[in-house]
């Protein structure tokens, strides 16, 4: 259930509030969110659309933690993020955020598996247990037996792939992909599209998604519009289930 | 858990251009400290080395060197009797001496360096057990012969084994060569004291110094007391080693300083090329660091990666450093010693002590040229670095 009417039940797993974003460019403010609200249950796949400039990314770093809101605040799991201090925020991503990014972002002197395990790095466990998580999540994507090729040894799909089980391998609490397909063919772009509606359906996960394509906000189960920095539409998506 | 160290090591790797570059800037500033150090350690050690904890130097009260010291030889006498000074067949072992320079050509460098000759009795060999005769014989008495150190004949030419010289109005031979270990004497020409004092028309009965073999270190304490409270001499009394010790430090401090300041010029170069290593990485993966620090890792281990980065260059630096100084060590070179105004051939000595002050100068240099851009890493926003090219 998606609403971003602010009259949410109390029982989101994601809840904004009065979300505004105003960057200062010269003497210009630029108002980037204004008085955004919205309410994502967990186990919803959100996909935000939208033209340049209209916020989309912006919401994501905001409910990600990855940047502070000029007003409002954002809610997860009943914590409220917008009042967590710098350190407290980055351990908040690390527990809670899987980010996949439109140009992969992995890091090009560490194999896959090494990618993989970096989000592992930050947990108690032990090399053995990250290990089977790493395998784990790279079985989930397809990509066991590329864990040891580097990432210039792998296709864009591919990258994309390990970028995706990079996301999950900690299990966080939702996902937020950023034009996860933006850069990939379609035949790669479907395979990623498919991944991610797995690990909604099969695997419980939540998932924010932001893209351009029509086809891949069509995967998503609800589909949300920004136009000028606010939430003007809820729909639902063709393939909502 | 910090941020691997394998993403910094093949980092470096990958960016090996700039990585050597900024290795050769570090590894040439801790090679010409290192060597610079050791050359001062090996001037202080070898004439630390010359002197013996159970000797004693007497001279002239105010004397700074043997050079401007007197002894008489009433004072001899009472050094003889003075208590804790060591006995053996031939009576107190105390070496009354003389001290000359003389001028020889130096070997392949076509100017002539200065050489301290001393005129000593065969007695002095006992009171300095480290020097051993190694080639010929010692002189004899009332000749004009000549027995040298084994340094002498690298430094000077016509001071061969066999060979004879002319200086001070005398014609010499060099009838044997001695070994004291690599220390000051081995630059000196000795020979008996009454012949060079005639030759340099000194008076008959005064000597420049005299070194005493104590019974054991701990007599120098009562072996000075008894002649500085003694009204028939006005003498001052050093340890051995102590006398060679003061001697060394002007120009060891010299060398120490000027290596030191040579070091800290060229450091500073170094650590701008460690600066600029390390800024162009930082920005060439600014999208790695807000990735990583999207994914959790803090500001804190983005700093610490990053420095650690710089350390790594700096480590492989300073190693090479040593390495390519290492060589040196044993080679010798000389110089003028200033307290005496001769000629003193000696060995640089790279010590494992030198070798790590070098390493940790590198690390310096690594830490100092590593935390500023490691800082600009950590606070780089992440949002707008997250889409950086």
């Amino acid at each position: 259930m998606v609403s971003i009417d602010g009259r949410g039940d109390g029982k989101s797993l994601i809840r904004a509030r009065g979300l505004g974003k105003t960057y200062r460019r010269g003497g210009e403010e630029i108002h980037v969110l204004q008085g955004l609200n919205l309410d994502v249950d967990a186990g919803d796949f959100v996909a935000f659309m939208g033209p340049s400039g209209s916020g989309k990314t912006t919401l994501l770093n905001l409910l990600g933690g990855l940047d502070v809101p000029s007003a409002g605040s954002v809610t997860v799991a009943g914590d409220e993020i917008t009042r967590m201090s710098g350190a407290k925020l980055t351990a908040w991503r690390a527990r809670h955020v899987g980010f996949v990014f439109q140009m992969y972002n992995l890091i090009p002197v560490l194999t896959a598996f090494q990618n993989v395990e970096l989000p592992l790095l930050l947990t108690g466990l032990s090399k053995a247990e990250r290990h089977r998580h790493v395998e784990t999540a790279l079985a989930v994507v397809g990509l066991t037996d590329r864990m040891r090729h580097y990432p210039r040894q792998l296709s864009g799909g591919q990258e994309q792939r390990v970028g995706i089980a990079r996301a999950i391998v900690a299990d966080p609490t939702f996902l937020l992909c950023d034009e996860p397909t933006g850069d990939l063919d379609r035949k790669s772009a479907d395979e990623v599209l498919d991944l991610l509606d797995r690990l909604v359906r099969d695997h419980g996960k939540t998932a924010l998604m932001v893209t351009h394509d029509p086809l891949a906000a069509a995967r998503a189960r609800t589909v949300l519009h920004l136009e000028k920095g606010v939430l003007v539409e809820s729909v639902a998506a063709g393939n909502a289930r | 858990m910090a941020i691997p160290i394998v993403y910094n090591v093949r980092s470096l790797a990958a960016r090996w251009t700039s990585t050597v570059v900024a290795v050769l800037g570090i590894a040439g500033t801790v090679g010409v400290f290192v060597a610079m150090l050791s050359l001062a350690r090996g001037f202080e050690a070898t004439l630390v080395a010359s002197g013996s904890a159970r000797n004693a130097i007497v001279r002239r009260a105010g004397a700074t060197s043997e050079m401007d010291s007197s002894v008489m030889l009433e004072q001899v006498r009472v050094v003889e009797d003075a208590p804790g000074v060591e006995r053996g067949g031939a009576g107190p072992l105390v070496s009354p001496e003389v001290v000359v320079i003389a001028s020889f050509p130096l070997r392949g460098r076509g100017v002539e360096g200065n050489a301290q000759v001393r005129g000593v009795s065969l007695k002095a060999l006992t009171v300095r057990p480290t020097v051993k005769i190694v080639a010929g014989r010692a002189f004899q008495p009332g000749l004009t012969e000549l027995l040298v150190g084994r340094n002498v004949a690298a430094s000077y030419e016509g001071l061969e084994l066999g060979q004879t010289v002319r200086f001070g109005g005398g014609t010499w031979t060099v009838v044997g060569v001695f070994d004291s270990g690599g220390t000051a004497y081995d630059s000196e020409l000795w020979c008996d004291y009454s012949v060079l004092r005639q030759v340099y028309q000194r008076p008959l009965n005064m000597f420049q110094s005299a070194t005493a073999r104590l019974t054991s270190p701990d007599a120098l304490t009562g072996f000075k007391d008894a002649l500085t409270s003694d009204p028939r001499v006005t003498v001052q009394i050093d340890r051995e080693v102590d006398y060679y010790a003061k001697q060394s430090r002007q120009l060891t401090t010299l060398i120490t300083v000027l290596g030191s300041i040579i070091a800290v010029v060229m450091g500073i170069g170094a650590v701008f090329g460690a600066l600029n290593t390390m800024y162009s990485a930082v920005s060439e993966r600014t999208r790695e660091i807000a990735t990583l620090r999207a994914l959790g890792f803090g500001s804190g281990s983005v700093v610490v990666s990053f420095v650690i980065e710089s350390l790594c260059i700096a480590l492989v630096g300073g190693l090479l450093g040593c390495v390519v100084v290492l060589p040196l060590n044993g080679f010798t070179t000389g110089t003028i010693n200033w307290q005496t105004f001769s000629h003193l051939a000696f060995a640089f000595r790279v010590t494992p002590g030198l070798l790590a002050m070098g390493l940790a100068f590198a690390l310096l240099m690594g830490f100092i040229g590593g935390v500023p851009p490691a800082v600009r890493a950590a606070r780089a926003p992440i949002a707008s670095a997250l889409r950086e090219l």
